[in-house]
């Protein structure tokens, strides 16, 4: 979820730029045959050298590189204690974010010094939500976010919440100090922003598992390392947005601003700031939502909330409960999304109603303030309103209910899933990567370079051929093709889904009103709760790990495609009705090629997020890649193996993202 | 003029608003909090204890030992138990840094004995757990019930085709993989001559889900697993016996041809623990339990959904016998 908005805007802007290939349909033609012909040229080859050169490592061989990542970690594990860059940088700072963690917790969720509850209690919490969501949203917002806070308490998961959203609210607060400010210098610097868009990538794409336990070394067991884990996923996209924003600043306006002698300060204080604000808090939406996503992976390192929840609840294979506690998570994203969201178009709504909306509005915030603060007194002061009444009965409801919809359907659809499993294992899969696997290793790497020189141009061709030359020094090859075979299947079941579905919600406002909630649901739900389930219907094997990636990766896709859809001119479609074109030629001949730039950018936003489940396939039976990340973080004896594994999938990553980029910009140009 | 007049009139019906709910909460407020403190101390502690930090590692076994645990510490010793949930590496790990005092289920893993008791010296041993772990080969009831010899590895061969999978490229699927376990089973199959593909499950749960699928299903399954855990009192797994284990016929990975050893389970302190002095070390030290025990509070926890907590006071006075003795 983290970077789609800010890529869905990027490629009409960069496009415009581009000048206009003449003579398209030529090229385009030509185009498909040289992939046909790479193809066929692999094909050939594949059969010849069949199983030569593969590069195949076993689970538990190491490579010197893997084995220099452990001794690395094992010196450092050992020197912590006399190490003065621990003493006085890494101690310090994991002091003033343990303070500041703690600080958050006593307020809203764990038993202060003398107290037996937390300084404020859930009355407080609630009205607190609601207040700060009108005044910086509006009332419709502030309502929703008293019902969802509330629901949470019913859900007899209170605690637990509100340690979460302690957690939450103290690692966006402190990943925005670093990047609003870094988000700006890339706004105004290209050579800045050419050298920090790389080390976003790595730390949005290296799966946490891989620095979760060197985090504890660093920062000690608790909630820092919780928090500097979430930071470092959850800033990157803030940083992104913020630059995108002072970017796309109109030129004119900063040029009038210095035409009227504003110094550099003021320029950026009073005109590039105000004029990108609506954007920035876009970002901080998207750090909100990363932050979420992290709840049940820093649960391993005993960060406190819901995480714990899911994860304590799947040892006994528990899904009721998981799910229960992964409707909190849901619903505490929705609400915080929503608020957020409202925020940033707040203002201009604001501009519209002006007057009359104005002189009511400071008076009645007055007026919220005071009955937040007697709230807040009474929760501070009272049992039962500091204490959330009941005994969660709601939450055992779900959980009954969750448990009783999951037994039926693996009782009643397990032989279909597995035929559908099957036939896409064996047709579409198990060729696949073979062709992958099998192939010597400089024959695959010599066609992923072609691709990548024909589809994103002879930049992405370059980006291409560092990526393949790393990968190969990272010493688990073979199982990054096997890993690339999934994703590549996965990817192709998003897209059909994303076509079709996109394509719907696109053309009907009903329907998209109707799906969005449940899209959203299946963003940041933790794939943890859907897990238990899936391996009931699947198994455990690589196209379990393929729904689960499908699961989270299809909404984007979907989201994408019906925007595009929906930009496609009225005027266009109703020239082709009038034209007498039926349905299914107006979206095949009208909206669907009309809506290109938006299937490129969905299949680039496809990949990246379903590369971003290759560890949860790991935990499933997908083997290779996700597996060796997965058994990294559990085994200190292949913890080198683990980041190599890591840096793979980061590799392959940045790989899609630069061919798919570049494509994007052709296609739109 | 009017607009302003407007604006005092609704700041001053806020005021009141916020005025009378205030005078009528407060009049109805009921319990305040600090009024009734009898709850919150706990019993008190006598201080000698102070705080005992418990690594729990996430599997249920692990959280019935640590639950019985945590309870007689806090009860009995009235000692401050902060619990923390965390994997095996990294409550290894805490020793060092000092955030972990206890590991009170070990399996093995003798490199981490390796690198934090011998090498950096953060950890001592506090003796066997009483409980004996067992990892090999299980196959569900209902196989070991129609094809008794299958329980044999010699003729493991003979069902290859049986276990044969959409993963498992043509040869029978030895399903594998809680990735927390060292397994020898590559080795294994290639020195054993099996015609078997390990398929890395990747989690306790993927194991779990198979085999309780394969029961229910009657379904071809072989794998990885081990006990005592929870699950065999709702499926009883059998074990296939393989080429028995003897001292030092697993010492070069590439040539493993036997099965797992038998693993004391023991317990693992830190060493500023050990020399601390605190009676919870004396408890940790002492506390030796049987397969059986675990098995009880596991399935509390794990079957009849009771917390850890619960599970722990039901079984810790139903057995005073037993935990007067860790504590006397």
């Amino acid at each position: 979820m983290t970077v789609a908005m800010e890529k869905t805007e990027k490629p009409q802007k960069t496009g415009a730029v581009e000048p206009p290939a003449p003579a398209r349909s030529v090229r385009k033609i030509s185009r498909s045959m040289v992939i046909g012909a790479i193809l066929v040229v692999w094909l050939v080859l594949f059969a010849l050298l069949r199983g030569k050169q593969t590069l195949a490592l076993a689970a538990a061989d190491l490579t010197d590189l893997h084995r220099w990542f452990n001794d690395v970690n094992d010196s450092i594990g050992a020197n912590r204690n006399s190490n003065p860059l621990f003493l006085y940088f890494f101690n310090e700072i994991r002091l003033v974010i343990d303070s500041l963690v703690t600080f958050v917790q006593e307020l809203i969720s764990q038993p202060s010094a003398d107290r037996p509850v937390p300084q404020i209690g859930w009355l407080g919490v609630v009205g607190i939500a609601g207040y700060v969501s009108w005044a910086v949203g509006n009332w419709r917002v502030a309502l929703l976010a008293v019902a969802g806070f509330t629901f949470l308490g019913l859900q007899g998961l209170w605690q637990e919440s509100m340690d979460t959203l302690a957690l939450t609210v103290s690692a966006v607060f402190v990943a925005l100090l670093f990047a609003i400010p870094l988000g700006v210098w890339a706004g105004l610097s290209d050579r800045f922003n050419r050298i920090v868009t790389p080390l976003l990538d790595f730390m949005q794409t290296m799966p946490t598992f891989v620095y979760l336990a060197p985090l504890t070394l660093f920062f000690l067991i608790g909630g820092a390392s919780a928090t500097i884990a979430t930071v470092i996923y959850a800033a990157p996209p803030a940083i992104r947005i913020t630059a995108h924003a002072i970017r796309t600043v109109p030129q004119t306006t900063v040029e009038a601003a210095d035409s009227l002698g504003a110094t550099r300060r003021q320029a950026l204080l009073k005109v590039l700031l105000p004029m990108s604000k609506r954007t920035v808090v876009m970002g901080v939406n998207q750090t909100i939502m990363a932050a979420l996503a992290m709840v049940t992976i820093a649960a391993l390192i005993d960060a406190p909330g819901l995480g714990k929840t899911v994860v304590q609840a799947l040892q006994s294979l528990d899904v009721g409960t998981a799910f229960n506690a992964g409707l909190s998570i849901v619903v505490m994203a929705i609400v915080l999304d929503r608020v957020t969201t409202a925020a940033s178009a707040r203002e201009e709504e604001a501009r519209r109603s002006k007057n009359r909306f104005l002189a009511w509005r400071r008076p009645l915030l007055g007026a919220g303030a005071a009955v937040t603060a007697v709230l807040i007194y009474l929760s501070h002061t009272y049992i039962w309103a500091a204490e959330f009444p009941g005994e969660g009965g709601v939450g055992s409801s779900i959980a009954s209910a969750a448990d009783t919809a999951t037994t039926w359907v693996q009782d009643n659809l397990a032989g279909l899933t597995n035929a559908i499993r099957d036939v896409i294992t064996n047709g579409l899969l198990n060729p696949f990567q073979s062709l992958l696997t099998d192939s010597p290793w400089w024959l695959v790497g010599a066609v992923l370079i072609a691709l990548g020189v024909v589809l994103g141009g002879p930049r992405a061709g370059i980006t291409t051929t560092v990526c393949v030359g790393v990968l190969i020094g990272t010493g688990v090859w073979s199982d990054a093709m096997t890993t690339l075979a999934s994703t590549v299947v996965a990817t192709i079941l998003v897209m059909l889904l994303g076509i079709v579905f996109g394509v719907w919600m696109g053309r009907s406002a009903l329907v998209d009103r109707m799906l969005r909630p449940s899209l959203d649901a299946a963003q940041v739900m933790p794939p943890f709760v859907y897990l238990v389930p899936f391996l009931a219907l699947f198994g455990a094997t690589r196209f379990t790990a393929i729904v689960a990636a499908i699961v989270y990766a299809a909404p984007v896709a979907m989201k994408i495609i019906a925007d595009g859809v929906r930009n496609v001119p009225a005027t266009t479609v109703e020239a082709a009705t009038s034209a007498g074109c039926n349905t299914w030629q107006i979206i095949t001949k009208v909206q669907l090629p009309m809506a290109r730039g938006a299937l490129t950018l969905a299949t680039n936003q496809g990949l990246i997020y379903v590369l971003s489940m290759v560890v949860v396939g790991g935990l499933v039976g997908a083997g290779a890649l996700g597996y060796d990340v997965v058994a990294g973080f559990s085994q200190g004896q292949l913890f080198g193996k683990g980041l190599a594994a890591g840096l793979a999938i980061v590799l392959l990553g940045v790989m899609f993202d630069r061919i798919t980029q570049a494509a994007a910009r052709r296609t739109s140009a | 003029m009017a607009r302003q007049a407007r604006q005092w009139r609704v700041g001053a019906a806020g005021i009141a608003g916020v005025a009378v709910i205030g005078l009528t909460l407060s009049a109805c407020g009921g319990a305040k909090v600090g009024d009734s403190s009898s709850d919150a101390g706990g019993s008190g502690g006598s201080g000698k204890c102070g705080t005992f930090n418990l690594a729990v590692n996430p599997w249920v076994g692990y959280e019935a030992n640590a639950a019985v645990i945590a309870y007689v510490a806090e009860n009995d010793l009235g000692c401050k138990v902060t619990q923390k949930d965390l994997k095996e590496e990294i409550a290894w790990q805490g020793f060092g840094t000092g955030e972990v005092d206890a590991v009170v289920e070990n399996w093995g893993h003798d490199d981490l004995k390796k690198k934090y008791i011998t090498d950096q010296k953060t950890a001592v041993d506090a003796g066997p757990t009483g409980n004996e772990g067992l990892i090999g080969w299980y196959v569900p009831p209902w196989l070991a019930k129609e094809h008794p010899d299958i329980l044999d590895w010699n003729n493991l061969n003979k069902y290859a085709a049986e276990f044969k999978t959409s993963e498992s490229g043509g040869k029978g699927q030895l399903l594998d993989g809680d990735p927390s376990f060292v397994t020898n089973d590559e080795s294994l199959v290639k020195n054993l001559k099996l015609d078997y593909k390990v398929v890395y499950a990747g989690s306790e749960t993927a194991l779990i889900q198979a085999f309780r699928k394969a029961e229910k299903d009657k379904e071809w399954v072989i794998g990885y697993f081990y006990e005592p855990q929870w699950f065999m009192s709702e499926v009883p797994l059998e074990k296939v016996k393989l080429p028995e284990y003897k001292d030092g016929c697993d010492a070069d990975p590439e040539k493993v041809n036997c099965d797992y050893p038998v693993y004391k389970l023991d317990k693992i302190v830190s060493a500023k623990f050990a020399k601390s002095g605190s009676p919870a070390y004396d408890l940790v030290k002492n506390f030796t339990w049987t397969n059986d025990d675990q098995n009880v509070v596991a399935k509390y926890i794990a079957v009849d959904k009771m917390t850890p907590e619960a599970a722990a006071e039901k079984w810790v006075e139903a057995n005073r016998d037993k935990v007067e003795a860790w504590i006397k």
